[in-house]
């Protein structure tokens, strides 16, 4: 693979509780790269949540290294996490994870106000091409508890992608979603792709795995299987067999 | 985040929890407010003494029989009888920093005049009195140094005599009856108002305390001798010189003085440590209402931290590091500190308004006053929400993320 955005080498990490040790991972070799759609499976207890959490830059491996994006994550302290989690990374949430009472744009805004490099940049503007890019410029100055669950987690894309990262990391994204608006979510997400945009996503679910373009499981803390999805679904067609009602977000 | 960002935060957060938030500052507004009431009170009450003291006269010394306590408070001092108009007359031709002296020869009894009696207080003194109080006269002159050398029954009165045994009339010229002599009215005195103490200043009348020896008591001893220095510097060099002639004339060697030298300012002191009671008290309300205002801060910031651990979470994940967290929640804690500090100055700006309206008194805020208040305010918020706001900074991403 040419330009790789995700490089672990035997990437382990161990829970010490008392005198317990949790060997959540034992040694992952995993490269992501520039363009991928990842689906990231497992079992409750396989490992997943912690490799999401490394990748994403929220936790640090006991042993292994993790190069994101050309940079090496190991070792940082965490001013320095936070700030390759704000430069290189979108987050998207199970639970979208949004502010209340606080506007789309706002939201979408947040991680831009963190940025300490010293850029400026129109903030507002940045907010409002992003929603305009998940399909919510109609619904701007909305505040999380006005909108559907759909367009919440578009707020929340919308709020990953404004900082233009190396790669969104989605965490279960339609587990609170129904059937139809899920995906609504994948077919964003797979137009987002096709633009470029590199996407690792944690689910449990093989249906929406089949979105991706690549699938890894993960059990007991290794890889078990990683291989190109074959007859990948189309969101985009799906939702037209699920046609007659009409689309949530006009 | 710039500044602007962070107050707009914070003051969005204090909204929606607007009750708790206004129950929270009420600790700081009554402490602010007790401050500002106290501060105002304290300066009217300072200011309404000095102007009383300065009423006595200008470089005033006072010179009183018996020792003073230690608490400056002179015990039976009237039952020594050892000031006489010689010691008068020692500091009159040695010092050299008294400019003005005058004997004070207190008698309290009736005077008659045409419209009726009049019971007040008859000070025999020398014409240096004038000077020392610095009395002017209404009408009239006041008596002379012939006069007083000469035993004349002459007599100045006092505004309030004046007004109630000639109501509505000069008496300047005219005769009044003290103790079956007739004595002559040079003059009316102009009005000085109350005293420190409350009395009426203007309650008296003053004949030379030559008459007043041989006319009245009959006593040659002295309740008190006034004197004043030509100008402020001198009333410590003064003092101790009356005290050097004073042991000379009382053949004082190794014993203590039987007499009390004070001045205005002694005078002053006494005098305000009757208002230290009320702005001490104020003060202790203040400072226990601003540090059950921090706690009460400290506690609401605590509990909103927990409410929103998982915003934290979130702000943390998407690149807020701990000290943007920290300072999140440290600006919350100093704008809800200055806003109950703000409160806390109009309530106590309006008690204080309202208490000069019945007390009479005037009272006064100085804008730093104002800026102090509001600032410590700030400050106990910052003391009070370090601890929450470092609590939230040290927070897990990943379980402030997974916080329900």
């Amino acid at each position: 693979m040419g330009d790789v955005v995700i490089q672990t080498s035997h990437l382990v990490k161990t829970y010490v509780t008392g005198t317990n040790e949790v060997h959540a991972l034992r040694g992952i070799d995993l490269q992501v790269g520039r363009g991928e759609f990842v689906a990231v499976m497992g079992a409750s207890g396989s490992g997943k949540s912690t490799l999401m959490n490394l990748l994403g830059c929220l936790d640090t491996p006991t042993d292994g290294s993790y190069q994101l994006d050309g940079v090496s994550v190991e070792g940082l302290d965490r001013n320095a996490l936070a700030a390759i989690r704000n430069q290189k990374i979108g987050f998207v949430f199970q639970g979208f994870n949004l502010l209340a009472r606080t506007t789309a744009i706002e939201n979408v805004e947040l991680p831009l106000l963190y940025d300490r490099t010293g850029r400026k940049r129109d903030t507002k503007a940045l907010a409002i091409a992003a929603l305009e890019r998940v399909g919510l410029g109609s619904r701007l100055e909305h505040q999380p508890s006005e909108l559907s669950g759909g367009q919440q987690q578009r707020v929340a894309i919308a709020r990953a992608l404004v900082t233009e990262p190396a790669i969104i990391l989605a965490d279960e994204p339609t587990g609170n979603l129904d059937t139809r608006t899920s995906v609504e979510v994948m077919a964003l997400f797979q137009e987002l792709n096709q633009q470029g945009i590199t996407i690792v996503m944690v689910t449990h679910e093989p249906d929406l795995a089949a979105y991706a373009s690549r699938i890894v499981e993960v059990r007991d803390g290794r890889i078990r299987r990683d291989e190109p999805v074959k007859n990948r679904r189309s969101a985009a067609e799906d939702l037209k067999d699920l046609g007659d009602e009409e689309e949530e977000v006009a | 985040m710039n500044a602007k960002t962070l107050v707009k935060l914070a003051t969005q957060a204090i909204r929606k929890n607007k009750m708790r938030a206004a129950l929270t500052m009420l600790g700081i507004i009554i402490g602010v407010a007790a401050v500002i009431v106290m501060v105002a009170v304290g300066y009217g009450a300072r200011s309404r003494i000095q102007e009383q003291i300065n009423n006595l006269g200008t470089n005033m010394i006072v010179i009183t029989p018996g020792a003073a306590q230690a608490s400056g408070v002179s015990q039976g001092a009237q039952a020594f009888p050892n000031l006489s108009l010689k010691d008068v007359d020692k500091i009159r031709s040695q010092s050299q920093y008294v400019a003005a002296v005058s004997p004070v020869i207190v008698s309290r009894t009736v005077v008659i005049g045409p419209a009726g009696n009049w019971r007040t207080t008859i000070n025999g003194v020398d014409t240096d009195y004038q000077t020392i109080r610095d009395w002017q006269t209404a009408t009239g002159d006041f008596f002379s140094a012939d006069d007083v050398r000469s035993n004349r029954k002459v007599v100045v009165l006092g505004n309030t005599v004046a007004q109630n045994l000639f109501p509505g009339q000069d008496p300047t010229g005219t005769e009044i009856q003290i103790r079956n002599s007739v004595f002559k009215v040079t003059g009316v005195l102009a009005p000085k108002g109350q005293t420190a103490s409350g009395s009426d200043s203007d309650d008296v009348v003053l004949i030379p305390y030559t008459t007043a020896a041989t006319t009245l008591s009959g006593r040659t001893f002295i309740p008190q001798i006034l004197a004043s220095t030509a100008n402020e510097q001198d009333i410590a060099a003064a003092q101790d010189e009356i005290r050097t002639l004073l042991r000379e004339s009382h053949k004082i060697v190794d014993q203590g003085d039987d007499f009390t030298v004070k001045n205005q300012a002694d005078l002053a002191t006494a005098a305000a440590s009757s208002t230290q009671v009320m702005t001490l008290l104020l003060a202790a309300i203040a400072s226990i209402s601003l540090l059950v205002g921090g706690i009460g801060i400290m506690n609401i910031m605590l509990v909103s931290v927990t409410e929103r651990t998982r915003e934290i979470g979130i702000r943390m994940a998407i690149g807020a590091r701990g000290s943007d967290v920290l300072i999140q929640f440290l600006v919350e804690s100093i704008v809800m500190g200055v806003l109950g500090g703000l409160a806390g100055l109009a309530i106590g700006v309006a008690g204080a308004k309202i208490l000069g309206h019945f007390t009479g008194w005037e009272t006064s805020i100085s804008p730093l006053i104002m800026l102090v208040a509001v600032g410590f305010s700030g400050a106990v918020g910052v003391f009070f929400g370090y601890y929450p706001a470092r609590k939230a900074a040290a927070l897990n991403p990943i379980e402030a993320l997974r916080y329900e």
